[in-house]
């Protein structure tokens, strides 16, 4: 990664890791509600992949832990805050929530709350590629225990037998919900469940996020040169629980504290600070800066939003019916 | 106006769809090289290619999911599953996917795919091949249901829901794919909306839908001759949304519903639409709405018992007697 690259994705990540912070704030305030899935610690993975690709342009589908994956396609963080306040100037209108957080203009396919439900979709959108003719390339991510779900082997196979551009991120944090990948997984190892479709892959560490560009370098290449799908298998952890609603009981501290030694924010920003490309102070700036961000222009926006009207609270079950009258009327030309 | 079948009927429409836009395509268990097991996709392999005419995998849920995500991009697939049994397992993509993402992302993504199913009892198939599913689909919301009765509704159902921005589910009959009937020469669109009076009648309605319609027909004809009951005959081609107007026109004539429905009683079709004439109809009613529907059994095996378990039109005869206390 060049070195203004690499700058440029430090203030990112401290964008994604302290506006999940706030939100973390915000629910505890029960200004948000719902379910609250939060993505501090797995940050170089998302940054890392979409670096290697094209945001905005690719198309992304994630699983509900997706603030951070649609922030990173180009979604405005302040209509991701609006959103997971319910407001109408939110991103799914407040009609999502965090599990559904969508930006189709730039490409962000959405995130969905069934555990392996994109991986068919993201086949889907590949597919939908490949007929139409373009490259752009489907990158689905999800986490380990969405591929003991059956839409994982369904999928790959198809995506392997139809030669799909599709790159599926196995964004590995060793615990599907509270249980830990080595009590629910037969084969720990992500990347070697693929092989039995043909399909290449590989794993990385994911704390690192030079690591993990290079592989996704490599990843996306594949794909977006016609050789097929492709599986890269990320090495991470969530620092928080799998949603708000959990007191992470099933791991202990100390496990918890040995992953914040490699903390993906952190050893970007020490080997920025050795390349003497900043200062501690810098960082610290940065951070502050960041925070004030979050707060006036990110939780004010979300904060002085308009509700939906309860007038509406059927508009976007159907198409504009207005626009569908031919087809179901029957009055067609 | 040629006389076709049923099965042809809904290859013409896919043909005609495919013809036109390149973004149309059909995926589905042999539906390609086979040609459907219903005939419905024949030729078009031959004709438009593996890369439109996709034979899958058995994997129902991840097909299913494959179509509704090309659909996100602009494609207008027709997925076929090849019995609605099969569809209890693409129910996660179907409702969890297709049916909500235009609401769960505030109107910026949506679904334009045609599920095509046929459902129903038809010989001696058992219990895990022999399903009626509709009455489920109905119940979701973002999704339309229609069900033909005839090959002119076949043809020009499916032309609609390949055009229409929604997700659609056409719920096809086992038994009815060789049935033969008129359809227009001329390109035709039968709205997804909306109901059709199959026949005219006075003294008591009889709603029904896909195969439920003919077996009214014939209580009808039979009623008229032998008992002097003038019956109307309503055909229910879309059960999502049902059709209120329709509903209610028809029972301000007649004043007396009967609604038959191959599905089981409990949470059947029928159900809905006597809830929906309580609600909307009650002081228009001469007598109490009465539902004709199969036995609540899995689906037996043996003929007999398979036979017994299903309603036809001597039963719909048998419960306007009774509504008129002539049984």
């Amino acid at each position: 990664m060049k070195l203004e690259d690499k700058k440029r994705v430090l203030r990112e990540m401290v964008v994604h890791r302290r506006f999940e912070e706030r939100c973390y704030q915000a629910y505890i305030e029960r200004k948000i509600g719902g379910f609250l899935h939060l993505y501090p610690g797995q940050e170089a993975c998302c940054n890392g992949v979409l670096e290697a690709a094209r945001p905005g342009y690719d198309y992304v589908i994630t699983g509900y832990r997706d603030h951070v994956h649609a922030i990173k396609c180009g979604a405005d963080p302040k209509e991701v805050m609006a959103e997971l306040y319910g407001k109408e100037t939110g991103s799914s209108k407040g009609r999502g929530g965090s599990m559904h957080i969508f930006d189709a203009k730039h490409h962000f396919m959405g995130g969905y709350a069934l555990v392996g439900g994109p991986f068919p979709l993201a086949a889907g959108i590949a597919k939908a590629i490949q007929i139409k003719g373009g490259d752009e390339i489907a990158i689905c991510f999800l986490g380990d225990a969405a591929n003991n779900q059956g839409t994982f082997h369904e999928t790959l196979n198809m995506a392997a037998l139809w030669n799909l551009p599709v790159l599926f991120v196995c964004e590995n944090n060793l615990y599907g919900i509270g249980t830990a990948i080595e009590r629910s997984t037969a084969v720990v190892h992500q990347h070697k469940r693929v092989c039995g479709y043909g399909i290449e892959a590989a794993e990385c560490d994911g704390q690192d996020i030079e690591k993990v560009y290079e592989a996704a370098k490599v990843a996306v290449n594949h794909v977006r040169s016609g050789k097929g799908p492709y599986f890269l298998e990320l090495m991470t952890y969530r620092y928080r629980g799998h949603s708000m609603s959990d007191s992470r009981g099933y791991r202990t501290r100390e496990e918890e504290e040995e992953w914040k030694q490699r903390d993906p924010i952190y050893i970007l920003r020490d080997r920025l600070i050795a390349q003497k490309a900043m200062t501690m102070a810098d960082y610290e700036a940065l951070e502050k800066e960041i925070d004030h961000y979050i707060e006036n222009e990110v939780v004010k926006f979300a904060e002085e939003s308009p509700e939906p009207r309860i007038e509406e609270l059927e508009k976007y079950v159907l198409a504009d019916r207005e626009t569908q009258l031919p087809w179901l009327t029957g009055r067609a030309a | 106006m040629a006389e076709i079948m049923y099965w042809e009927a809904i290859r013409r429409a896919h043909d005609e769809e495919m013809a036109r836009d390149p973004l149309v395509i059909c995926m589905g268990e042999d539906i390609g090289v086979a040609g459907g097991t219903y005939k419905a996709t024949k030729g078009l392999y031959e004709k438009y290619g593996p890369l439109r005419v996709i034979d899958t995998p058995i994997s129902e849920n991840s097909y299913t999911g494959l179509g509704i995500g090309a659909s996100f991009l602009g494609l207008r697939p027709i997925i076929e599953l090849m019995s609605v049994n099969f569809t209890w397992l693409a129910m996660d993509q179907m409702f969890n996917s297709a049916a909500k993402v235009r609401y769960m992302s505030g109107g910026q993504l949506s679904a334009p795919v045609v599920f095509r199913s046929p459902g129903g009892t038809a010989h001696q198939l058992g219990a895990q091949h022999s399903a009626r599913m509709e009455k489920v689909f109905m119940g979701i919301a973002g999704l339309r249901v229609v069900t033909p009765s005839n090959p002119r509704q076949a043809y020009g159902l499916l032309k609609s829901a390949v055009r229409c921005d929604d997700p659609v589910f056409i719920n096809e009959h086992e038994l009815m794919y060789n049935m033969k009937g008129e359809v227009p020469d001329s390109e035709y669109f039968h709205p997804l909306e909306g109901s059709e009076i199959s026949r005219s009648g006075t003294d008591v309605t009889l709603f029904g839908y896909n195969i439920s319609v003919h077996w009214n027909l014939k209580a009808a004809e039979i009623l008229d001759k032998q008992y002097g009951i003038s019956a109307e005959v309503v055909d229910l081609y879309s059960l999502s949304p049902l059709d209120r107007a329709g509903i209610r026109k028809s029972i301000a004539k007649t004043h007396r519903a009967v609604v038959v429905g191959e599905d089981e009683a409990p949470v059947s079709v029928g159900s809905e639409v006597i809830a929906l004439i309580n609600e909307e109809c009650f002081f228009e009613l001469d007598a109490a709405p009465m539902r004709v529907n199969s036995a609540h059994v899995p689906q037996p095996y043996n003929h007999t018992l398979e036979k017994a378990s299903i309603p036809d039109h001597e039963d719909v005869v048998n419960a306007v007697l009774k509504m008129f206390g002539k049984a």
